[in-house]
């Protein structure tokens, strides 16, 4: 570029090397938007809210960045990378939204530290204050595996933010149609290749009866009740998961139908004392999926990126 | 060249003077998807441009309300991705109640960009971008990439 402002090598070159990464700096997701609390809603019940919903988003997007490099082709590799960057930007904003509403959830960082309340509760909490579903956390297996995660994860998130477009909080009303955009699009993928596999070789269906059989067991905590979801949707800011129950099953039935398959029967995964991932009650998974994603934020807190 | 503007990610600029009289310029943009990783360099290019026009206090806001919506990019914008080798995207759809699943091919599908023929296939919906989709022209045998419609 011919400007004065140069190229993005300077920073290498140059005496200032905290810009050495990216280049571009932290920005504010949220930067001139309205974050008022709407009347009568606690701000501590909306940031909780919005860790659940912005949890579900960065978890499943850690677990589907996962594949990059690693899917079967390249048209398929990509897909992946791009519903992960989807799901990024919908965990960037619902953190972000948290913070706005509810201060006291960011951990404390060193004193100057530049990481932003977004960053400060992707990388700096522990594996007891996420609030995602365990659906989204558990290990990553084979092909099948990602794509009947995802059937179940985006069918249920479609549903909700279908509902959580007509919130009285203007974040997550404009979160949520913009998402339903994207997440449209995510179940079509994940339909498409169950019943291709379903229907593939014997090989293939074999392996998608495996992914199922695996996960089934995780499907109800995404449209199981909770009091905090159950609040909020009665203060006309959430979407209460229970409500979903009936239009996720017509979905899942559909592609079932579509794939020749019957619905597994396995109960669901019971949680510990009534507590699941909700209330930060989760599987190993996640801790460990955790040390990798923060471990180098971690041993930067007063980096610039 | 394609401007913010043209692909309507521009959604407004205003001068406004703060408490001692100063000029701010405000931009305000809205991200095509959540996640676009341009949003920071957009904001960035945005604060340089207007710096080099002689405005030295720029603030650039976030739209998230409405979705940014391809219907949104100019007749100008379109010609120019065309020009590019990209598939302008058709009308974004317009549905109330639920999003349909979707298990078969496309309804329809973009004529191809290169060649003009109306004989293409849809490869993957997800491409180099979030806003793209990759498809194959059968008659000239090319690939292209098409901007979806949201």
């Amino acid at each position: 570029m011919n400007d004065d402002h140069g190229s993005i090598f300077d920073g290498l070159l140059g005496g200032d090397s905290s810009q050495w990464a990216f280049g571009t700096d932290f920005e504010d997701p949220l930067a001139g938007v309205d974050t008022t609390t709407p009347d009568g809603v606690d701000p501590a019940e909306l940031a909780a809210y919005c860790l659940m919903l912005g949890d579900d988003a960065l978890i499943m997007s850690q677990r589907l960045s996962e594949w990059c490099s690693r899917a079967p082709d390249l048209e398929e590799d990509i897909a992946l990378a791009n519903m992960a960057l989807d799901l990024l930007g919908q965990a960037r904003l619902l953190l972000a939204r948290a913070a706005a509403a509810d201060p006291r959830v960011v951990p404390g960082l060193p004193e100057g530290s530049p990481v932003p309340p977004e960053d400060a509760l992707a990388f700096f909490r522990d594996d007891r204050d996420f609030r995602n579903v365990r659906l989204a956390e558990v290990a990553n297996g084979d092909f099948a595996h990602v794509v009947v995660r995802l059937l179940m994860f985006s069918t249920a998130r479609l549903a909700l933010l279908e509902r959580l477009c007509v919130s009285r909080d203007h974040v997550l009303a404009a979160v949520a149609a913009k998402g339903v955009k994207e997440v449209a699009y995510h179940r079509d993928w994940a339909g498409r290749w169950f019943v291709t596999l379903a229907r593939g070789t014997e090989e293939s269906r074999r392996r998608l009866l495996a992914a199922l059989d695996a996960l089934w067991l995780l499907q109800a905590e995404l449209v199981a009740p909770h009091p905090l979801e159950h609040s909020l949707a009665l203060a006309g800011v959430g979407v209460d998961p229970a409500s979903l129950r009936d239009p996720v099953d017509a979905v899942l039935g559909q592609v079932l139908t579509a794939a020749g398959l019957d619905r597994p029967e396995r109960a669901p995964l019971a949680g510990v004392g009534g507590r699941t991932g909700r209330d930060g009650l989760h599987t190993e998974a996640l801790s460990l999926l955790l040390a990798e994603m923060q471990v180098v934020a971690r041993a930067h807190p007063m980096g610039r990126w | 060249m394609l401007t913010l503007a043209d692909l309507g990610v521009l959604r407004g600029v205003e001068v406004v003077r703060d408490a001692e009289g100063g000029e701010v310029v405000i931009a305000s943009i809205t991200p095509t998807y959540t996640g676009c990783p341009a949003m920071a360099t957009m904001r960035d290019d945005l604060v340089h441009r207007l710096n080099d026009a002689g405005f030295a206090r720029v603030e650039v806001w976030v739209v998230l309300d409405p979705p940014w919506s391809s219907d949104w990019i100019s007749e100008r914008g379109r010609a120019a991705l065309r020009a590019a080798g990209l598939s302008a995207p058709g009308p974004a759809p317009r549905r109330t109640g639920p999003v349909p699943l979707t298990l078969g091919p496309p309804r329809s599908v973009p004529p191809c960009p290169r060649c003009g023929s109306a004989a293409t296939r849809l490869t993957s919906e997800f491409g180099a971008t979030a806003c793209k989709a990759l498809y194959r022209c059968t008659g000239c045998l090319e690939p292209f990439e098409h901007v979806k419609e949201i």
